[in-house]
């Protein structure tokens, strides 16, 4: 006799046990540590970071241990404790031409005030296998250390600004919008933008930026600067009245310099597309920064045609929390719908195999 | 020089390099055609000059000297990545001279010293299409290539004049080869235009990502798009190097503070070189 499947709960506590102990893996290996992914998976933990939006790199690292390494997942994990944190304020904006530089290159310039510092880059490394890290060794010989540059490093933008070469950015006084808080709305400011684009998925910014330089979408991007590093956080408690330093975040910040060919108000100059994404994240600051500048299209006077020009198309889609749980939501059961289908579509046949037979 | 033995020469199977040769004697053939060739996964990013690379290794020998340049400058990041990269798959002997070098593979520039009969330049190429500005979708362009139909790129640059008087493209500017098919010359400054006119070198094209290859056989015709009254003309920064006193090279210009001190240096770092050296010696 037929027997409806029930036992749902005892099912979820089995999978989760199965889960757990797939998780852990071989037990004769040793344990993974979140200190250790944290330490030694660190670009995994700074994107689990940026798109969990929640700069904390031993929670990511956590989440990346919790998640098997699923990165989205991850980002998941973090949003979910992010959410229950309170917001007690806005803080003052970063000041990256203060930052504490590991890295800074600019491909407009051969040389610049600052120099060119490669920092640990995968940039000039040819990809081929090394299998001796396949095998437990010794730690590598320490970098060579030159001594740190008292001087400034200007921001290649600002340079470029102070030449009325590149368009400035209004500054607004008004506490940019939070989508954390407030839904999204059309039109969309650029800090909402931007701060969407800074939780979007990598690989989807990834995707729309290469389609601009592929022609979807008219874009002729320099890289001005890439710089990362550490830059510190300063917030004005109302009851003190003047600003305090809270610490420093790790934030990488690209500027693309893209031309534009002027208008009836404005003489040609150069503009900006701007990415800032917490961590030590390139591929994303500048995707970022190529689909910013995409999106200024409308403002700028520019016929706007391609995916990376349509803020709603952008928006809707770059952030990979809403479209894994949209996507994947398709695996629950949906069998109530489907039974109506199924009755439309035999309904349909049979109507179309009489007409047929007619 | 002794190469890594865990390689084949110059990093590629034989049967792979033969493919991209038969893709190089196309394009030979049909000056500025593109030529769809299977380019592999390099151990380079794409990007940085994976489509290059794979053309130098298809036509790089034992008794080669290779050059590499990127912005001009044999000491560019990315120029000793790659010089390095070949020292180690080919053994060869490499050169930041361009008088001495047989294969020459640059990024963004053309050596001011006009080149020879013996010397191959191999260009990196981001995108080999000329039109996928005006036109993205490739079958279309490709069949505007097949028809000669470039209407659409002289109507951009019409618009570029109509709008600001000149033709208002600085680099990657397009041309035509052999009088028969638009090409890019890869993004290199239109001051370089000019060098790639009957140039006595053959000049090889390698585009990795969008996997083509084109070519520019010696002494072909390479014109630069313009109209009769609005000349190509060619664009540089109205300086003598600071370092050599050259008034005809590609010069950049380097920031030298935040208060608006610059400089302007040329570009061919060993152009320069070879010219500080010379007036040194007539000193």
């Amino acid at each position: 006799m037929y027997v409806a499947t029930k036992g749902g709960e005892q099912a979820i506590g089995a999978a989760h046990a199965w889960l757990a102990e797939t998780r852990r893996g071989d037990a004769a290996l040793p344990e993974i540590a979140a200190r250790q992914i944290e330490e030694q998976l660190g670009l995994a933990v700074d994107r689990v970071m940026a798109e969990g939006s929640c700069h904390d790199r031993g929670l990511a690292a956590l989440a990346v241990k919790q998640a098997r390494g699923d990165l989205i997942e991850a980002a998941f994990l973090l949003r979910a404790y992010r959410t229950t944190l309170p917001r007690f304020g806005a803080s003052a904006p970063l000041d990256t031409g203060a930052m504490h530089i590991r890295r800074r290159i600019s491909a407009t310039y051969k040389d610049l005030p600052g120099g060119q510092v490669l920092g640990p880059t995968f940039d000039y490394t040819h990809r081929l296998l090394d299998f001796r890290l396949a095998a437990a060794g010794l730690p590598p010989e320490p970098a060579p250390e030159a001594e740190p540059d008292p001087a400034p490093t200007p921001r290649v933008t600002e340079l470029l600004a102070q030449d009325g070469l590149m368009q400035r950015e209004e500054p607004g006084e008004a506490e940019p919008g939070d989508l954390t808080r407030e839904p999204l709305r059309f039109p969309a400011d650029r800090p909402v933008r931007l701060q969407a684009l800074a939780r979007g998925d990598e690989g989807f910014l990834l995707g729309l930026g290469y389609s601009t330089q592929r022609g979807y979408g008219n874009a002729h991007p320099f890289v001005g600067e890439i710089r990362v590093g550490e830059v510190a956080v300063e917030f004005t408690p109302p009851e003190l009245g003047f600003a305090i330093e809270l610490g420093d975040i790790g934030v990488t910040e690209c500027q693309m310099v893209n031309q534009f060919k002027g208008s009836r108000t404005e003489p040609p100059q150069f503009t900006r597309g701007y990415g800032l994404v917490f961590g030590h994240g390139e591929r994303k600051a500048m995707a970022m920064a190529l689909v910013d500048r995409a999106l200024r299209a409308e403002e700028l006077g520019e016929e706007a045609t391609a995916p990376a020009q349509q803020p709603e198309f952008v928006l809707y889609h770059c952030d990979n929390v809403e479209a894994t749980g949209f996507v994947e939501h398709l695996k629950l059961p949906h069998y109530v719908d489907f039974q109506s289908e199924l009755e439309n579509v035999r309904t349909m046949r049979a109507a179309a195999t009489k007409a047929a037979a007619e | 020089m002794t190469r890594d033995p865990g390689y084949n020469f110059a990093y590629l199977d034989e049967s792979t390099k033969r493919m991209i040769r038969r893709a190089i004697l196309k394009g030979v053939a049909i000056p500025g055609h593109q030529v769809p060739f299977g380019a592999r996964e390099m151990p380079l990013p794409y990007g940085w000059g994976t489509g290059g690379i794979q053309v130098t290794a298809a036509v790089i020998g034992p008794a080669d000297v290779l050059k590499v340049i990127d912005q001009g400058a044999d000491d560019t990041t990315n120029a000793v990545s790659i010089r390095a990269f070949f020292r180690r798959v080919a053994g060869v002997a490499t050169t930041e001279r361009t008088a001495e070098a047989t294969v020459i593979q640059t990024r963004h520039r053309i050596p001011e010293r006009a080149l020879t009969e013996n010397q191959i330049l191999v260009y990196q190429v981001p995108m080999p299409e000329p039109l996928f500005r005006l036109e993205a979708r490739i079958a279309e362009t490709k069949r505007m290539h097949a028809l000669a139909d470039y209407g659409l790129m002289h109507v951009k640059l019409y618009e570029d004049i109509a709008r600001h008087g000149h033709i208002a493209t600085s680099y990657n500017y397009p041309v035509m080869v052999n009088g028969r098919y638009l090409m890019s010359p890869s993004p290199i400054p239109a001051f370089d235009n000019p060098k790639m006119d009957r140039m006595p070198a053959l000049q090889l094209f390698g585009a990795g990502r969008e996997k083509r290859i084109y070519a520019v056989p010696p002494y072909t015709s390479v014109r630069s798009l313009d109209f009769e009254d609005h000349p190509f003309r060619p664009i540089r920064a109205p300086h003598a190097c600071t370092l050599c006193g050259a008034r005809d090279s590609y010069l950049d210009e380097v920031l030298t503070d935040d208060r608006g001190g610059r400089i302007f240096v040329c570009s061919d770092t060993d152009h320069c070189a070879e010219r500080q050296a010379s007036r040194e010696a007539a000193e």
